[in-house]
């Protein structure tokens, strides 16, 4: 899943965002261009839910500029918003009134005519048809997190922000997300711009992808290169890793070690290799109990959010 | 803008807490009323105590217009409360809901958002307003019937034709509102600065009894910062019930409450506009 063209549908040029001495998001840079699914990739408290606040306007920046849809966010707010829908952090909606009364509300004040049809339709969309009628209070978070979906596309935009979309639901329901997203994408030829802290996440559905932390960008890129299987880490837990040590040392394959730790030892290999050094151990008489592997965007990943826990 | 002001409308009458105003008025003054049943006349002859030697009163002195005029002077405390217990919840409301984020990232202006929710706080106030004014009037007719006016003002006593009443009371009831919305205009700047609804009613109330205290104390320094106190003007309801009325003092009080409104109003916009939406 490649950039479809080359027009920019979210431009974010230096942004950043200081509350008094923290530094929320520091000179951060983004393009987005249209037909993207984008990912937007950071530990808790890494500033993403800043910067999508900034993308609607919730927040002022410290400094920097945003476009959407080529123009100037702060400048032609009224204009970009009629073409945006975005689920910001957790769903809340007026619990006293029902799912149906929500939409409704929404959609009078969204720029467009919405349809008592419409509001159906997007309640179908996400299950929730049978609810409609229902208060939003009795609703379960992951119910709650289906209605912001529903209330994100109410009025068909072409822009659709997802915070976290997936919080809250089961497997089966972030499965239904994930698939939404890639329909979204394909057949319908939308621009969605996905926040996720789950790498996993991001690479089923996303084509390009930023991982930012503590405010600043760390790795950009296309999905699919940034998680080339080429870069593949490989963790091999063995019998007896003295013998193994020795045999590696004598061996074409002491060039690919990366580290030894306890009765493990880390390889820089692809899928291929892997195979091909199991067998090189089997046959030298050493016993291989596990292999992990471990990509190494996914292990600096797994670095950054433990450091920011 | 009129989208707006009714889906505020629609969202402030949705809210239980929107009708514990209609409902404690509801009780409270049919209470007063009955009170009034067994204990008008003594309330009467306590009025009237200075000057049963020298007068003598006849007709129904115990009437509509004498429980209205008592009900009224509950506007500088009660009434304010009932009214910052909405207004006090119009944006501090949202922000404790996140429904900031649902309304604000629509293609809605701040300034208009902010309008709405004012203007509906507004209508909320002058409803209640009415809602007293009927209540007052129509449960005291029913059972006291209307008659002259009477009112004790310092060593004064005034009697006023019962044809000279309703359209004083019409005018105190408007100025009332008036007054009323200076109240839920300050409730709802405080409320554009917290993110809980408590803050702003306990805020206005805090300003209101600390403001009627001050005026209360009879001493020259705090009597001389007097006119500069908002409370020293909702009560000005009172000024209808002067004879002659004195209309340059009432527009002037007006002037004022309107002013606050302005500036109450004004800061909201300026703060609102330059908030960032954290929750």
């Amino acid at each position: 899943m490649d950039s479809k063209n080359e027009e920019l549908v979210i431009e974010i040029r230096n942004l950043s965002k200081y509350f008094n001495e923290l530094k929320a998001v520091d000179n951060l840079n983004i393009n987005v261009f249209r037909g993207d699914v984008f990912g937007f990739l950071g530990p808790n408290g890494a500033g993403k839910s800043t910067t999508i606040r900034m993308l609607l306007t919730l927040i002022k920046p410290t400094k920097g500029s945003i476009k959407i849809f080529g123009k100037d966010l702060f400048r032609d707010r009224l204009s970009i918003l009629k073409n945006v829908g975005a689920i910001v952090e957790k769903p809340d909606f007026y619990g006293y009134l029902s799912a149906y009364k929500n939409l409704e509300i929404l959609g009078k004040i969204s720029g467009h005519e919405i349809s008592n049809k419409r509001i159906m339709e997007v309640l179908e969309l996400v299950g929730l048809s049978d609810r409609y009628k229902s208060k939003v209070k009795t609703f379960s978070h992951g119910m709650k997190q289906r209605l912001g979906i529903a209330q994100a596309l109410l009025h068909d935009p072409d822009l659709i922000i997802l915070d976290e979309p997936t919080t809250g639901l089961d497997p089966m329901g972030m499965k239904e997300i994930r698939e939404l997203i890639i329909h979204l994408s394909r057949d319908q030829k939308k621009t969605v711009f996905l926040s996720s802290h789950i790498l996993n996440e991001v690479e089923q559905v996303a084509n390009r992808m930023i991982i930012i932390n503590k405010g600043t960008a760390k790795v950009e890129g296309n999905v699919k290169d940034l998680l080339d299987a080429t870069n593949l880490s490989v963790t091999v837990e063995v019998s007896d890793v003295l013998k193994a040590g020795s045999l590696i040392s004598e061996s074409g394959w002491s060039e690919k070690l990366k580290g030894i730790s306890g009765n493990r030892m880390e390889f820089n290999i692809g899928n291929q290799e892997t195979a091909q050094l199991n067998k090189f151990f089997v046959e030298n008489g050493v016993d291989v109990y596990s292999i992990v592997p471990t990509r190494s965007l996914e292990e600096y990943f797994l670095r950054i959010t433990q450091e920011a826990i | 803008m009129l989208t707006l002001v009714g889906i505020e409308l629609f969202k402030v009458f949705r809210k239980w807490r929107t009708y514990i105003g209609f409902i404690a008025i509801g009780v409270l003054v049919p209470i007063i009323h009955i009170a009034m049943v067994y204990e008008g006349k003594n309330t009467i002859d306590f009025m009237t105590r200075n000057i049963q030697q020298s007068f003598v009163f006849v007709g129904n002195l115990l009437n509509t217009y004498l429980i209205s005029y008592i009900v009224l002077t509950s506007l500088t405390v009660h009434i304010p409360f009932l009214i910052t217990l909405v207004a006090g919840d119009l944006l501090a409301g949202e922000a404790t809901a996140g429904t900031y984020r649902l309304m604000l990232t629509r293609p809605v202006t701040r300034e208009k958002f902010v309008t709405a929710k004012f203007i509906a706080g507004v209508i909320y106030t002058n409803l209640l307003i009415l809602w007293l004014a009927l209540m007052s009037l129509a449960v005291g007719y029913f059972i006291f019937g209307v008659g002259e006016l009477l009112i004790i003002r310092g060593d004064m006593v005034i009697i006023f034709e019962q044809k000279d009443v309703l359209w004083r009371f019409l005018g105190a009831y408007g100025y009332a509102s008036l007054g009323m919305t200076v109240v839920a205009s300050l409730a709802y700047l405080f409320s554009s600065l917290v993110e809980n609804a408590i803050g702003p009613i306990v805020s206005t109330m805090a300003v209101i009894i600390v403001f009627v205290i001050i005026s209360a104390i009879n001493v020259e320094l705090l009597q001389s910062i007097r006119p500069y106190l908002f409370t020293n003007y909702i009560s000005s309801w009172q000024l209808f019930f002067d004879n002659p009325l004195d209309v340059e003092e009432i527009l002037k009080s007006i002037g004022i409450l309107i002013l606050h409104i302005v500036l109450f109003f004004g800061a909201t916009l300026i703060i609102f506009k330059r908030k960032d939406i954290l929750t």
